[in-house]
């Protein structure tokens, strides 16, 4: 390895320790025994774990994010996956415009997408509840799910189509029979993705949220109580570890969706 | 013979561009049919109009005597092999020759019997349970086969079903897919831009350029008697001669370059008359002959080049206003061999001349 094989190294190595040194942080403190977040440490405990399980606006708050993003990735991937069959087969008027704008929540600050989507559904005198973030979520997933989407329906070979409509089958049996099934590890990444996302989403939570919240706007609320912030390290730690397990399913499934259909030239 | 599948004047246009260009063609039941051609020359588009994939911009598809207009490709008594063979990845080799049959409400102990047999009739007895992505190329065309005949449909397109085998895997696919025609008796349309596959595995073959038929014949009348320029070069190879007419009785009186004056059986002579004419003479139809012998239109000429294929040594020669005439010489025992430069004497076998007008 030459000298720049080396300087990469180490500043990739560098780089993965400002990304992933303050991460590490909430699983430290989260079983220190001092309400106080600083070092030194003054004991191991997991008391603040056990605290989470007496907490019912907790519990409330994780059904409330459950809700939400089971619903805001279906949703999602439903719309994801038709928007991308119909972008990787047919060609329409406007299709390219059409594609930039459902893309665009990727690039929109969050915080402009919020307030925006909050004083539509003002003036169209909707309450505000689970289901207004729910929408939001979904507006903002769409763009990750048409990408996982359009990848599986791009690798989808059109004469399998064909070959099933010339076999007799209906369109719709052919859908069923040979589409499905050959782009549904597409479709579970983008579920699993689609969770991952909604359930750590904060801004446009806490625009829309009415009086239900959802766990990340319920973790920004604790902050005011520094006596919380233990048992707040422990949820973080929770939350953490349940995303990279979400986002591993992700990959592994992408990952399968890619190599099922490159191994069958 | 009854007619099984007819193209009416046919047309399919692609934005600007006129894939098939009014083409009429009447396939007769249990032909092996074959449509040759270059890229491009529209025999895909064709075969997917008659699958019912493509819709024809005008003109019609005719199927057993019933117009195919409207009809989906589900609903149509055809079955095609793919040219990728599109055998679906997520089933095993059973389940993709039985996916037509689900259809068709037969039970199961039917089902299974049914698709031993096409397993068998394509040599692929006790592949059962095999997993689609672990067959090579030669057994996907198998089940690509099977999964199509398996319904027993009226006409079988073949898209290009061997261009992805290698040449010996080829070869013998396509005696196999002859003997299966054959054997089943279903009519076989196949596309092709292999010249060798159309003639050996065809009873007719239509050649198609830019969208139209040039010719429609057995292979061997596509082969000894083509009717344009365009297909004699196509098919095999062949040396042009100018000529003029002359003279005209029960045959055609032509002064040539090379061979002089020489007669042309009028049965032999293809389109419009004129006085400018085109001569034609295939590789095989000249031999070489010994510096010594006499006879009549003899010509001599010069070797330029010489490339040898085993069965068979091919000969460019330069003879007089000719630049290259080309020879092909079979390698029996004691046929000499020539080399680059040599003085060499030619014997043309003038009944087998053909003539296009120029």
């Amino acid at each position: 390895m030459g000298r720049s094989g080396k300087f990469l190294k180490i500043f990739a190595v560098t780089y993965l320790i400002f990304l992933y040194a303050p991460a590490l942080l909430l699983p430290i403190f989260s079983f220190n025994s001092s309400q106080i977040i600083a070092f030194p440490l003054s004991g191991f405990t997991t008391g603040w774990f056990k605290a989470l399980l007496y907490q019912e606006t907790l519990h409330e708050a994780l059904k409330n994010s459950l809700i939400v993003a089971a619903s805001s990735s279906i949703f999602a991937t439903i719309l994801g996956t038709l928007a991308s069959r119909s972008s990787s087969r047919y060609n329409f008027p406007g299709k390219q415009f059409s594609l930039t704008f459902i893309l665009a929540p990727l690039v929109l600050p969050e915080i402009i997408v919020g307030v925006s989507l909050l004083i539509v559904l003002i003036q169209l005198g909707l309450p505000l509840n689970l289901w207004s973030v729910v929408l939001g979520h979904t507006l903002l997933i769409m763009p990750f799910s048409i990408l996982i989407m359009n990848s599986a329906f791009n690798n989808l070979d059109i004469s399998l189509e064909e070959a099933s409509l010339d076999l007799g089958e209906t369109p719709i049996g052919t859908f069923r029979r040979v589409i499905l099934p050959l782009v549904y590890p597409g479709i579970m990444a983008s579920l699993l993705l689609g969770f991952t996302l909604s359930l750590d989403e904060f801004i446009i939570a806490f625009f829309l949220t009415g009086t239900e919240t959802t766990l990340p706007v319920y973790i920004w609320s604790l902050f005011r109580f520094p006596k919380q912030l233990p048992t707040t390290m422990a949820l973080g730690t929770i939350l953490i570890l349940v995303s990279l397990i979400l986002l591993s399913l992700s990959e592994y499934f992408r990952r399968r969706a890619a190599k099922s259909q490159t191994s069958l030239l | 013979m009854v007619k099984l599948v007819q193209v009416e004047n046919v047309f399919k246009s692609f934005g600007d561009v006129n894939a098939v260009n009014g083409v009429s063609l009447d396939i007769e039941e249990g032909q092996f049919y074959s449509l040759l051609g270059p890229s491009g020359c529209g025999k895909t588009t064709l075969l997917r109009l008659i699958a019912g994939f493509e819709k024809p911009t005008s003109g019609q598809v005719f199927i057993d005597n019933t117009s195919m207009e409207g009809i989906e490709p589900n609903l149509r008594p055809t079955n095609m092999v793919f040219q990728n063979y599109a055998i679906f990845p997520h089933l095993n080799v059973e389940e993709n020759v039985a996916y037509g049959l689900r259809n068709k409400r037969e039970n199961r102990n039917k089902q299974n019997k049914l698709v031993d047999e096409a397993l068998e009739l394509v040599g692929l007895s006790g592949l059962n349970k095999r997993s689609a992505n672990a067959l090579s190329g030669g057994q996907k065309q198998r089940v690509a086969l099977a999964r199509a005949l398996i319904l027993k449909p009226k006409v079988l397109l073949l898209d290009e079903p061997l261009s992805a085998l290698d040449k010996k895997l080829r070869e013998q696919m396509q005696s196999e897919l002859r003997h299966l025609q054959r054997a089943v008796g279903i009519t076989f349309i196949l596309v092709t831009h292999d010249q060798y596959e159309a003639l050996t595995m065809s009873d007719r073959v239509a050649v198609m350029f830019d969208g139209k038929v040039a010719q429609e014949a057995s292979p061997r009348d596509l082969y000894e008697l083509p009717t344009s320029q365009k297909v004699a070069s196509f098919i095999g190879e062949m040396t042009f001669i100018e000529g003029e007419i002359i003279g005209e009785n029960k045959n055609l009186k032509v002064q040539s370059e090379i061979f002089g004056q020489i007669n042309i059986d009028k049965s032999r002579v293809f389109g419009q008359s004129s006085k400018k004419i085109i001569l034609g003479i295939r590789p095989e139809k000249i031999t070489i002959v010994p510096k010594t012998s006499r006879s009549k239109n003899l010509v001599s000429g010069k070797i330029i080049d010489v490339s040898y294929f085993g069965e068979t040594t091919n000969y460019k020669v330069s003879c007089g206003t000719i630049e290259t005439l080309t020879i092909s010489s079979q390698n029996s025992v004691g046929q000499p061999s020539y080399s680059v430069g040599k003085e060499i004497q030619l014997k043309a076998d003038l009944d087998n001349i053909i003539a296009f007008s120029a």
